[in-house]
């Protein structure tokens, strides 16, 4: 039997659902038109046609379109040597799909990566926290629209909360430039606040 | 004069009393952070250990600290401006991760079995020299961890030659990018292949005194027998990879099972465990440097073209869509002068479509699936990292394991943060 085959059983099996299966380069792919039946054609390929290892989840963004995100399943059997692709696609108004964690352990970390980077929710899994960046994190940073410099966030910076005891101190030199100051995680301070740089020399981050 | 006092505590009720109490005190659990700047977990790995005692009851591995995101970066370049960035995954196998890379996007094009066979074969022992170089360092930083240090040194002065055998063929010791895709940067030098054959017959000897110290010692074997146990069905429920999923026994390299490259013209065996603990994926990774040093001999003697080259066996593509032409043609042809200029500016030119190709790297399966929209940039590249999905199984691996035995179960699973945060 080969992955082809296997792949027109779970067509069988899903009927509709499913779409013809396409080869490409040797790898054959399904599509599933229902996101939310993901489980079910997992737990059936598992159990049924042997894809017992779960090689990778993954993500595509296809800004511009509608449905916005594809999320992408590849399946091996390690005894029978097949591999099949399995593709579905979500909106972006939902934005999650079920979980496969009961069907592989090791979907875990994968559905926490794709929730993290790209933003799709995936239901029942019992830990679905960020994993790459950090928590508090407000952005997908996969997403097309986010740009590859990155965003400022209104997050504290991270490595100092508050002015360092040494600031103002005998080891601190005076800024080489006129935004060093600005610059500088230390003295980020909320907007509104009293500035914490003791330097009244500074006048709207410029030297006198 | 010695006396002895019985304590009797009369009714079962207040001997019910007694016990719970004993137990309030040993249910009492400390949480203490591991990392993520600590010598044990090669890199920056934190673990937020929930400790009965000495005894670990909870694990939540804290991956991410490494984060680069080399993923954003790869859609926003041309395929080959991203094989220097395949270096800084597993940055203790560059070699391998760029031979991985080149291959994904050859499938990609549909030129992956068309490759040139000189090619393939260097391909083989970069391949093969990374393992060794990056088992190596797993075993030395595992040893010394555990304990053995001297065995840290020997494997040390051993890498030392293959980086110098890499900065031989690639001009670097450890940012190789060496691979291009269709090919490779350009012909290894002529004493490539004695390098190797001086660097197998020193190797032979290193590795067989670091098995003396090692594969019998006492102390060795009771830290790393039976510790850190993953049956064949967890292996492949958790999806590892590699020495890691071999060490418990499930008999599956891509090398075998998905033959690319050469493999399949060369005699090697799969290194397998059996009880799938500690010392089962050391003594499998002890196992493949030996099976890889079987290869290179093989390719040594097989490599088309021998070691000169003088029968002018390409090593690239040769297809002016894919590959850079000569600097010579480049100045006097017109026809070469447009390649060289597209394949620059724009990259090659792949066909949309999707496609994964995995990779038997030291750590374990390294894929890369690439989703094309046609045209010189992928639209999606995903990596996936061994190390990041070896690494998922710690929070169950490690609870029952005492405190002193989180440095053996990480060095066994031989992870490099740099893959697994990407």
């Amino acid at each position: 039997m080969s992955a082809l085959e296997s792949a027109n059983k779970i067509k069988a099996k899903f009927g509709d659902l499913i779409s013809e299966p396409t080869e490409f380069r040797g790898e054959i792919t399904v599509k599933l038109a229902a996101a939310e039946k993901i489980f079910d054609v997992c737990q059936f390929a598992k159990r049924s046609l042997g894809f017992d290892y779960l090689v990778d989840i993954c993500s595509v963004d296809n800004y511009g379109e509608d449905p916005r995100w594809t999320v992408i399943y590849h399946l091996r059997g390690v005894a029978n040597g097949h591999e099949l692709r399995i593709k579905t696609d979500v909106s972006e108004e939902k934005s999650e799909l079920p979980s496969v964690l009961p069907v592989w352990r090791t979907a875990n970390w994968h559905e926490r990566e794709v929730y993290d980077l790209m933003g799709i929710r995936f239901s029942g899994h019992p830990d679905l926290r960020r994993i790459l960046m950090w928590e508090g994190y407000p952005y997908h940073p996969l997403r097309k629209d986010f740009p590859l410099a990155g965003k400022p966030t209104d997050l504290p910076g991270v490595a100092f909360t508050k002015v360092t005891p040494m600031e103002g101190g005998p080891f601190v030199t005076l800024p080489s430039s006129s935004d060093s100051i600005a610059r500088e995680p230390r003295v980020r301070v909320p907007e509104g606040a009293a500035p914490a740089i003791s330097d009244q020399r500074l006048v709207g981050g410029k030297l006198k | 004069m010695a006396t002895v006092q019985d304590i009797e505590i009369p009714d079962s009720a207040a001997r019910a009393a007694a016990i719970e109490a004993t137990q309030d005190i040993q249910g009492e659990k400390m949480v203490l952070n591991m990392g993520p700047s600590h010598p044990a977990t090669h890199g920056v790995l934190r673990i937020v250990l929930e400790l009965d005692g000495e005894v670990i009851t909870k694990a939540d591995p804290d991956v991410g600290y490494l984060h680069r995101g080399d993923e954003k970066i790869a859609e926003n370049m041309t395929y080959t401006q991203f094989i220097p960035y395949t270096d800084r995954l597993d940055y203790l196998a560059p070699l391998a991760n760029n031979v991985a890379y080149a291959l994904a996007v050859e499938k990609l094009l549909g030129i992956h079995d068309k490759l040139p066979p000189r090619c393939q074969y260097i391909r083989v022992m970069c391949a093969e020299l990374a393992r060794i170089s990056s088992h190596l360092l797993g075993l030395g930083a595992f040893a010394m961890d555990t304990g053995a240090v001297t065995v840290f040194l020997l494997t040390f002065t051993e890498r030392e030659k293959i980086y110098n055998i890499a900065e031989a063929a690639s001009g670097a010791r450890l940012t190789n990018s060496y691979t291009r895709i269709g090919g490779l940067m350009r012909d290894v030098p002529p004493n490539w292949l004695a390098m190797i054959r001086v660097f197998l017959k020193e190797f032979a000897v290193a590795l067989e005194e670091a098995n003396t110290l090692l594969t019998r010692n006492r102390i060795w074997v009771d830290r790393l027998r039976d510790l850190g146990v993953v049956s064949k069905e967890m292996a492949i429920d958790y999806a590892l990879s590699g020495p890691n999923l071999r060490g418990s026994g499930v008999e599956f390299d891509l090398r075998k099972n998905q033959p690319y490259l050469c493999y399949k013209d060369l005699d090697f065996d799969v290194a397998l465990g059996s009880v799938g603990d500690c010392y089962d994926r050391y003594l499998v990774r002890m196992e493949e440097m030996k099976q890889s040093m079987r290869i290179l001999e093989q390719c040594c003697n097989k490599i088309p073209g021998g070691a000169e080259n003088k029968s002018h066996e390409p090593v690239s593509v040769q297809d002016g869509k894919i590959t850079l032409p000569s600097k010579q043609k480049v100045l006097t042809s017109m026809e070469e002068l447009i390649h060289q200029f597209m394949l620059v500016t724009e990259g090659v030119n792949c066909p949309p479509g999707e496609t994964y190709f995995g990779h038997e790297n030291p750590k374990g399966e390294l894929g890369f699936y690439i989703n094309s929209k046609g045209g010189g940039t992928p639209n999606r590249l995903k990596i996936r990292a061994p190390s990041f999905i070896n690494l998922s199984i710690l929070g169950e691996l490690l609870p029952g394991c005492m405190i002193s035995d989180v440095p053996v179960v990480l060095g066994s699973l031989d992870f490099v943060m740099g893959e697994s945060d990407r």
